[in-house]
């Protein structure tokens, strides 16, 4: 736990001297969101009816440029390899950094709703539902994420590998977060919403375990 | 009496590919001893000490620090072990302070300002203590990198080219540090290319030529043909 207190401290100080990137990562996925509205065109109904695959799809795009990001910093003066000879408990610093990468992209997510709201006219007025939401799909994301943001980080090309690697693994949580997204904007005449945010907590805690099993094996030689 | 042995490689090999960078290295260091590793370059040096920080493992052979084997007893030796490596192990937008503090975290120690600018004095950037480490020269890293070697209070050091980017003060710092490691009864084993200096400070000397242990023995007795072409010549202050 001391160690994953330290590791998180340290990475939501590292992201915060960041933040311009922060900042550059958002208006990527805002630049998405907002291409993806021509693609549609001016139909508003259909804006409505795709703006949760939109918004998760921005997130997805912008995630990885913030997961990557993420260990640009370990790897500049493998400062990540001088913890772990300390010895720091790898668990505790993939928890510790996929903690704070959470966080990032769950504010990156809540950021986008007001985007989603002006291009595509598609709100809702359950906002706590929707922060839910957010930050179930978030976790679904961040835990996967960091893994193998820590397995590519090392290797040229990384910035093709990581998306590649990712997005075959985060298709279910993708699809429960669209799914429990659209149900918020679009109504909810079955009560559906319960059954897709358990499947969404169901996949975050099977990553997230499976996350903090295999980091040591990812960045140890 | 005979001294505990500190550090006790047998039969280590290590490849990258199909190159072997290590080639059935042995050798034994007692405790509290300050010796010298020097070879040509890319004879093997830097993978050495990183095989004996446990930050590689060897493809063959053991290792044993303080009595533990580094395979079996990972963590146990790395709580022994400080190595300064090639890379400075450093977060370049946190400032001095703020790197030593986050080691400090994980070590368990204070990680107070109060507490930590004195090791920043004690390298010489206690008035740089809250610049951002990008902003550093390549020697205040160094210098940044030796304080957090320090801080670790480790039995054994390791220092890859710790005379590397400084000064001429900075030289007599690495020397009074050495001093200083040894007094304190630390085993310290240092990577040079600056054989006459490391010559009057170690009292044993290792040679690696293509990977592979070609002397071990007193450090002023380390053969003539290894300080040819110049070697050790330009060794500053």
């Amino acid at each position: 736990m001391k160690d994953l207190l330290a590791a998180l401290r340290k990475d939501l100080l590292l992201q915060w001297r960041g933040r311009a990137q922060v900042i550059a990562i958002f208006g990527f996925g805002a630049a998405a969101l907002l291409l993806f509205s021509f693609a549609i065109g001016p139909d508003s109904a259909a804006l409505r009816q795709h703006a949760a695959g939109f918004l998760w799809l921005g997130l997805l795009l912008a995630s990885t440029l913030a997961l990557a990001e993420s260990f640009e910093r370990e790897m500049e003066e493998q400062a990540l390899e001088g913890l772990l000879l300390l010895p720091a408990s790898a668990r505790g610093l993939y928890y510790g950094k996929a903690l704070a990468n959470w966080a990032h992209l769950a504010l990156l997510g809540v950021a986008f709703v007001p985007v989603m709201v002006v291009l595509y006219d598609a709100g809702t007025l359950r906002l706590l539902s929707l922060l839910w939401v957010i930050l179930l799909g978030t976790a679904g994301l961040s835990a996967p994420g960091t893994l193998y943001a820590a397995m590519t980080s090392q290797i040229r090309g990384r910035q093709t590998l990581l998306p590649l690697l990712l997005f075959p693994l985060v298709v279910p949580v993708l699809l429960a977060a669209v799914k429990a997204t659209s149900l918020l904007i679009l109504g909810d005449p079955m009560g559906q919403l319960r059954s897709w945010t358990t499947l969404l907590a169901a996949f975050g805690v099977i990553h997230w375990a499976i996350g903090g099993l295999l980091f040591g094996r990812v960045v140890e030689d | 009496m005979s001294r505990m042995i500190a550090v006790a490689a047998a039969g280590i090999c290590r490849r990258y590919g199909r190159r072997w960078a290590l080639t059935d290295v042995s050798f034994e260091i007692p405790e509290g001893a300050l010796v010298m590793l020097t070879g040509r370059n890319g004879s093997g040096k830097s993978t050495l000490l990183r095989v004996l920080a446990t930050a590689i493992r060897a493809d063959r052979g053991t290792v044993r620090v303080l009595g533990h084997d580094v395979r079996v007893d990972r963590d146990q030796a790395r709580r022994n072990i400080a190595l300064l490596g090639h890379r400075t192990h450093l977060y370049e937008p946190l400032t001095a302070l703020e790197n030593l503090a986050v080691r400090a975290r994980f070590l368990g120690a204070d990680p107070s300002r109060a507490a930590l600018l004195p090791r920043l004095e004690e390298v010489g950037l206690g008035d740089r203590a809250d610049d951002p480490v990008q902003a550093f020269s390549a020697g205040m890293r160094q210098r940044l990198a030796l304080a957090s070697v320090l801080q670790q209070q480790a039995r054994v050091v390791l220092l890859d080219e710790p005379y590397g980017h400084l000064d001429p003060p900075g030289f007599l710092f690495v020397d009074d540090l050495l001093r200083l490691l040894r007094q304190g009864g630390a085993t310290v084993l240092m990577a040079t290319h600056l054989l006459n200096r490391a010559r009057n400070l170690c009292d044993r000397g290792l040679v690696l030529e293509a990977g592979r242990l070609a002397y071990a023995g007193p450090a002023a007795q380390i053969p003539e043909p290894v300080l040819a072409d110049g070697a050790g010549f330009a060794e500053g202050a």
